[in-house]
């Protein structure tokens, strides 16, 4: 079977058009490094079924970082490329498709983004451009699946150019100049009010503004649609299902099994977040206390990230970031973390040396704490004031700055500078929105659900054989007498490793002061990522890595932990 | 027209130049030019971020940041 590879530049629409061809939805976004590791899918070529690969972007194929290096390698396993290139945009392209056709592989052009170069007055010569680079031209827009046929079919005619040879790489700059001044015109155009937008939102002071505004937008959004949800959505439909749910509890009777799938009544009802059962807290908390929220955040982060602010936000941002040790590019697996660590955990392969991912990886566990696990922090905090969740966020906020200064000094290598592409603004498609909103809450489901079933049972069968009664004892000059917390807790902090969601559920019943649960919920967050994380964590940083990331992150547990035990308790 | 040699850093925003080279390894000068900005090029700095902050240029219509130690070291024509 064939390999067709995508090839390009950042951000000129690979992903897109790798969708549309293998019919396989991968995450699309209006910013350089979005996809940062290869996707495989299938797709019919004329002559026969073919394997897809998504690769990461890349300027040349002389990388400059992780996800770039993924590109140069894959290139190895064309037996066609599909060079996607930015119509918009030509000249810069062509770098890399000189390149890949210097290594006389068989290719085809996608002029990707044709709308946007019509909207623009730019005008390319297809027929000349394909005259010239000696392979299939065909012109695409991969939002709408515009030319999409086109490019299948003449793919059949992929082929090892016969007119670009290889060259110098002085040369190939000139050739470029060259093909670019003989087939492209551009027609003059004023500047737009998204360019005025774009420099506002990118300049100091405005930018300061406008960035302050958006977040706090962004924050209430997902706040509301996320309370929405639940009071119009998901409440009434538990409501429905709390008789049918009192019904089996009846109809099991006492007993091991009602133990497992009901768990135990207080005062004789089922109590949604405490009681433990796999069919009252194994459904309730993902589905009437996370999924709102989930749902919530990633509609608004899709919304960010198809208009391209995020870029605007990370040139902003880079000032501070570079304190830290990482540059403005930084935040890409700040906002990713929010969502899920794991993905967060990926994005920092957008930045170059193996200081900057590291501290970012590791700033990341540390600090960000992921989607399920803030909804359940609001929803077992919230009640007892919002003054208690603030100081969950200003530690944490506290604890990512002062770790960043101290890892920046410590960490040694090399920090280079932001360098960055912003890419135009762009009006979200809602179809585009609505699909990667469903993609990741999809994911949470497919992920979120089995994990929390599976810490539900452990947890009830450890307690009944006596093992968390042991572990509880054994950790208790830790948990009681530096943290302050009831020895229960540590085996909150144990089921914090599968599922930190659920960990914050479990210490509901031990009946804690507010004081405590801030400290208990905070260090659910520092002390170790949840194994999903870890995983990936360990895949990018390598083992030594985690050691010491790991070492960071129980001493940091430690320390801040003792010191809120202090404040907010007293000794 | 007369023309002086300046470094990106020294160009106030909203001035205007024309790219003249780089100071650099082959690396640097590949990493800028791949991304659009290259020798003979017009360019029009938008924006230069306080307390060592980045520069924002614009380059056939496109923007792009850059650190500060990057725009010490691309050396710009600009009307004298
Ligand atoms: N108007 C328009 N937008 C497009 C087109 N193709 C892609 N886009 C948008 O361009 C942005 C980038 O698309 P992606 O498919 O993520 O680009 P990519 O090349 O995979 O990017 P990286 O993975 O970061 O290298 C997204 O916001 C798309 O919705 C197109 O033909 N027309
Ligand atoms: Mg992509």
């Amino acid at each position: 079977m064939k390999t067709v590879v995508l090839m390009g530049n950042p951000n000129v629409g690979k992903s897109g058009i790798f969708s549309r061809l293998t019919g396989t939805r991968v995450i699309t976004s209006n910013y350089a490094g979005t996809t940062v590791d290869v996707s495989r899918g299938k797709m019919r070529l004329p002559d026969g079924p073919a394997a897809v690969i998504d690769a990461p972007g890349t300027y040349s194929l002389t990388p400059t970082n992780p996800a770039e290096e993924v590109a140069a390698e894959i290139l190895g396993e064309a037996d066609v490329v599909v060079n996607v290139v930015d119509s918009t945009n030509l000249e810069r392209n062509l770098y890399l498709t000189l390149e890949t056709l210097e290594r006389g592989v068989p290719a085809a052009v996608a002029l990707n983004l044709w709308d946007e170069a019509g909207h623009q007055g730019i005008t390319i010569d297809v027929a000349g451009l394909e005259r010239l680079l000696g392979v299939p031209v065909v012109p695409t827009v991969g939002l709408s699946g515009q030319g999409i046929r086109e490019l299948v079919e003449r793919l059949g005619e992929a082929r090892p150019s016969a007119t670009i040879q290889p060259m110098s790489e002085e040369e190939r700059w000139v050739a470029v100049g060259r093909i670019t001044g003989e087939v492209q015109t551009i027609a003059h155009r004023h500047p737009t009010l998204a360019d005025r937008l774009s420099e506002a939102s990118i300049r100091p002071t405005s930018g300061l503004f406008i960035a302050l505004a958006v977040i706090a937008a962004a924050f209430l959004a997902v706040r509301w649609i996320g309370e929405g949800l639940i009071s119009y959505v998901f409440e009434p439909l538990f409501d429905l299902y709390t008789p049918i749910a009192m019904r089996a509890s009846d109809l099991l009777g006492p007993g091991i099994l009602h133990e497992i799938l009901i768990g135990h009544l207080i005062d004789g009802e089922i109590d949604y977040v405490q009681s433990m059962g796999l069919l009252t807290t194994g459904l309730f908390v993902p589905f009437a206390m996370i999924l709102p929220y989930i749902v919530a955040f990633y509609l608004v982060l899709s919304i960010l990230e198809d208009t391209g602010y995020l870029p605007r936000l990370a040139t902003l941002a880079d000032t501070f970031f570079h304190r830290l040790g990482m540059h403005g590019y930084g935040i890409i697996p700040v906002f990713l973390g929010f969502g899920c660590n794991v993905p967060g955990a990926l994005a920092t392969r957008v930045l170059e040396t193996k200081k900057q991912r590291f501290i970012a990886a590791t700033l990341m566990s540390l600090a960000i704490p992921c989607m399920a696990q803030i909804a359940m922090v609001f929803g077992v905090l919230g009640p007892f004031g919002l003054h208690y969740v603030v100081m969950v966020f200003v530690t944490l906020a506290l604890v990512y700055v002062g770790a960043g200064l101290i890892l920046n000094r410590v960490v040694p290598g090399e920090c280079p500078e932001i360098f960055l592409e912003i890419p135009p603004y762009r009006a979200p498609d809602l179809r585009a929105t609505a699909t990667k909103t469903w993609m990741r809450v999809r994911g949470f489901l497919g992920e979120a659900i089995p994990y929390l079933f599976l810490g539900i049972l452990l947890v009830n069968l450890l307690y009944s054989v006596g093992f968390l009664d042991l572990l509880a004892a054994a950790f208790a000059p830790v948990i009681e007498a530096w943290l302050g917390l009831p020895a229960g807790a540590a085996v909150a902090l144990l089921v914090g490793f599968l599922r930190k969601d659920l960990a914050v559920g479990m210490l509901v019943p031990l009946g804690m002061s507010p004081e405590q649960l801030v400290i208990a919920v905070t260090m659910l967050t520092i002390y170790f990522p949840c194994v999903a994380t870890f995983v990936v964590l360990l895949r990018e940083l390598g083992a030594r890595g985690m050691l010491a990331a790991a070492g960071v992150m129980v001493t940091t547990a430690l320390l801040v932990g003792g010191a809120l035990r202090v404040i907010l308790i007293g000794f | 027209m007369i023309t002086m040699e300046k470094t990106l850093l020294d160009l106030e925003p909203g001035m205007q130049g024309t790219i003249a080279r780089f100071i650099g390894n082959p690396g640097f000068v590949r990493k800028l030019r791949t991304i659009g900005i290259r020798e003979g090029k017009n360019l029009t700095v938008v924006t230069r971020h306080p307390l060592g902050g980045p520069v924002v240029i614009e380059v056939d219509g496109r923007e792009v940041t850059l650190g500060r130690g990057m725009a010490v070291r691309v050396v710009v024509d600009v009307a004298a």
